[in-house]
């Protein structure tokens, strides 16, 4: 049945729609009269040239490796989770409380206890549109974009009115305690000998979001439950035959989604702004998208996205530091990858599997 | 509140509902056709920002109306390409284009203006200004009609008479013309309309046409006349409230009117009182602004009548061979 051999469909398509990306976007970078070689060397050199670069690549790539992972594992039971950002969100409220409350000795069990905050808000968050595309039939797209607004409106109520520090014009909540602090990268390899740059954000997260990765892997494809999910994402009738419920696997696949969504709030609040902040998704969880798009919903493919993605933030906030290139060409990229890696797939699909058959019969 | 009150918020209802009219019809289109559009955002960010761009450079609002509805109908082409041809997923492009929109408007207006994103303000001709309507100066003072016809009705752009126009129109092409008997099949049972020897491709691409027309007029109007030229990201969530409204409505023209007209309101009471006091207990701001999506979400939970989209929704149409 299928027409392309397995590295075909796994490496040849995604790299072709990569690179018809990059060409759309050089030829956006020249189109605003920029040099698109020079643009490439400054990102390279802004991101992946120092520890520094790496640092913060690696930090963007943490957030985006958390996204990402949420929408692959729905995307495997064929839901599309576009509520990554609320969860996101809300999965920073679970932080903040966790941190802000408790009185943590160590920060070894402040991250677990924020870990199971920030996952169980932002599964609390994706459960009322699972529970009514479960149940109602409502569609689970438009309920998630309807959530991130909502979620949007409570954190700003939640900051302006209850958790902002009395006399404080900022609408974020205090600093956490010096218990809390999270390892950067720059802590955690000094001990080895590696003298990694003190000032990027990059953290001990960045460990759990590889857990993450793995562990998503093995759930989907060596758990009987993963079974079910894929099953159900083939085939909602076939799983209904094969006695896998319907109602159970969008509950399940979309409160874990949620989970992984607001595991992203670990890295980015706790481990970086060390406080609950408005918008402290900051698109994230719509990157996550291009990221499981482009990662083919595998986990080690949307590792190498995530990374990916971390390289163009960077390298995009290096572009509009030293050029006149603003931060918006990363946005245009990733709306390219998601357009060719997404809703053109078959565009580059059709013609390469035109190409195999006549191989084949040739 | 007073009676002048009240006047000056429904009329800031109608000026707000309007991008929300447009594009919520923008969208009954489409999805009555079966193509889902999230594009909606975007294809008004894309137009706003063209609109007044051109609008900024030539002097002339209605050359600024037509490029915004060009950038408009590219965008709809594109969404046509990749969910009608390509058979891709439409979701997935809607939010595809409303990225590209929200980055290509920034990029091309920093190296057009060089102001931070945002392009000059627009003044006299680049602008569309109010009409004032038969009249209504002569009748200002009648008491109670004279205020509601002259603060109301009268003194909008011409747009805004446009959009609440087309309210009828939309229902009349729908319902009473073959065009629209069609179009409401092709999105339903689209295999019954091909076997009636009506191209559903065809079809689909008009539907999806007709959704960037007005989505380029709202974007426009959002820009050239509701407030003078473009600022960064200044659709501001307005296509998702019309794709709620939208839903909210049923997929039905006279009902997206009173969605749209119910969540202007929001916009526009939120706009003026910020936290409102009813007696000791506060509402939010934070309220207001959520509600049009907390309402959306009850309605699609069927627990207010359900909302049922069209059967062919988000469906590919692949030909049997």
């Amino acid at each position: 049945m299928d027409v392309m051999p397995k590295w075909a469909e796994v490496i040849l398509v995604p790299l072709i729609s990569l690179v018809l990306a990059a060409i759309l976007s050089a030829v956006v970078i020249l189109g605003i009269g920029e040099d698109p070689i020079a643009a490439v060397e400054i990102m390279v050199n802004g991101a992946l040239g120092s520890t520094y670069g790496w640092g913060y690549t690696l930090y963007y790539a943490t957030n985006f490796i958390f996204t990402g992972l949420a929408v692959a594992v729905a995307f495997h039971a064929r839901m599309f989770n576009i509520g990554g950002e609320g969860q996101g969100m809300l999965g920073g409220l679970g932080v903040a409380l966790v941190c802000l409350y408790v009185p943590w000795p160590h920060w070894t069990i402040a991250l677990v206890a924020a870990c199971a905050g920030a996952a169980l808000f932002g599964a609390a968050w994706a459960a009322i549109p699972a529970y009514l595309q479960a149940k109602r039939g409502s569609h689970i797209v438009i309920t998630t974009i309807m959530f991130n607004f909502i979620a949007a409106a409570v954190l700003n109520y939640v900051l302006v009115n209850l958790m902002r520090p009395a006399g404080s014009m900022d609408p974020a909540t205090e600093r956490f305690p010096a218990a809390v602090h999270l390892p950067t990268l720059h802590e955690l390899l000094l001990p080895l000998g590696i003298n990694f740059s003190k000032s990027a954000p990059a953290n001990v997260t960045l460990l759990v979001a590889v857990l993450a990765c793995v562990a998503v892997w093995a759930l989907i494809w060596r758990t009987r439950l993963g079974f079910g999910l894929r099953a159900y994402g083939h085939s909602e009738t076939g799983a209904l035959y094969a006695g896998i419920s319907p109602v159970r696997i969008i509950m399940i696949s979309m409160l874990i989604s949620g989970g992984l969504a607001g595991l992203m709030a670990v890295n980015s609040t706790m481990g970086e702004a060390e406080r609950l902040v408005l918008n402290a998704t900051e698109g994230a969880g719509f990157i996550g998208i291009a990221v499981a798009l482009m990662g083919r919903s595998h986990p080690f493919g949307v590792f190498l996205a995530a990374i990916l993605f971390g390289f163009l933030y960077q390298g995009g906030a290096e572009l509009a530091l030293w050029t006149k290139i603003p931060r918006e060409l990363i946005v245009v990229i990733q709306a390219l990858v998601i357009l060719f890696t997404g809703a053109l797939d078959n565009m580059v699909r059709m013609p390469l599997e035109r190409l195999f058959l006549r191989m084949r019969k040739g | 509140m007073d009676f002048l009150t009240i006047i000056q918020v429904l009329d800031s209802t109608i000026r707000l509902s309007t991008p929300l009219l447009l594009a919520c019809l923008a969208g009954l289109f489409s999805e009555r056709a079966g193509i889902f559009d999230i594009g909606l955002e975007g294809k008004m960010l894309a137009a706003a920002f063209f609109s007044a761009a051109i609008a900024a450079v030539t002097g002339s609002v209605w050359l600024g109306l037509l490029a915004g509805t060009v950038a408009s109908l590219v965008l709809s082409g594109l969404h046509g390409l990749a969910s009608i041809t390509f058979r891709g997923n439409q979701l997935i492009s809607g939010v595809a284009i409303n990225f590209l929109a929200a980055g290509m408007t920034v990029l091309v207006a920093q190296d057009w203006f060089q102001q931070g994103g945002r392009t000059p303000s627009l003044i006299g001709g680049g602008r569309f200004s109010p009409l004032t309507l038969p009249f209504a100066e002569a009748l200002r003072d009648v008491p109670l009609l004279g205020p509601i016809y002259y603060e109301l009705i009268s003194g909008h752009s011409i747009l805004v008479y446009v959009a609440f126009l087309c309210v009828p129109a939309t229902w009349w092409i729908l319902y009473r013309t073959r065009f629209g008997l069609r179009l409401r099949a092709v999105g339903e049972n689209p295999a019954a309309v091909d076997t009636a020897g009506v191209s559903v491709v065809g079809m689909r691409y008009a539907a999806v046409a007709i959704c960037g027309l007005l989505c380029g007029i709202a974007g426009a109007y959002l820009a050239t006349a509701l407030q003078a030229g473009f600022v960064k990201d200044m659709t501001a969530g307005r296509g998702y409230i019309a794709l709620a409204a939208l839903i909210f409505a049923k997929w039905r023209p006279w009902q997206s009117m009173g969605a749209c007209l119910l969540f202007g309101l929001l916009q526009a009471v939120a706009l003026r009182y910020q936290n409102i006091q009813l007696g000791d207990f506060v509402i939010p701001v934070q309220v207001m602004d959520a509600l049009p999506y907390i309402l959306t979400v009850v309605i699609l939970a069927g627990f207010v009548g359900k909302a049922i989209p069209p059967r062919a929704g988000g469906e590919p149409y692949v030909k049997e061979r």
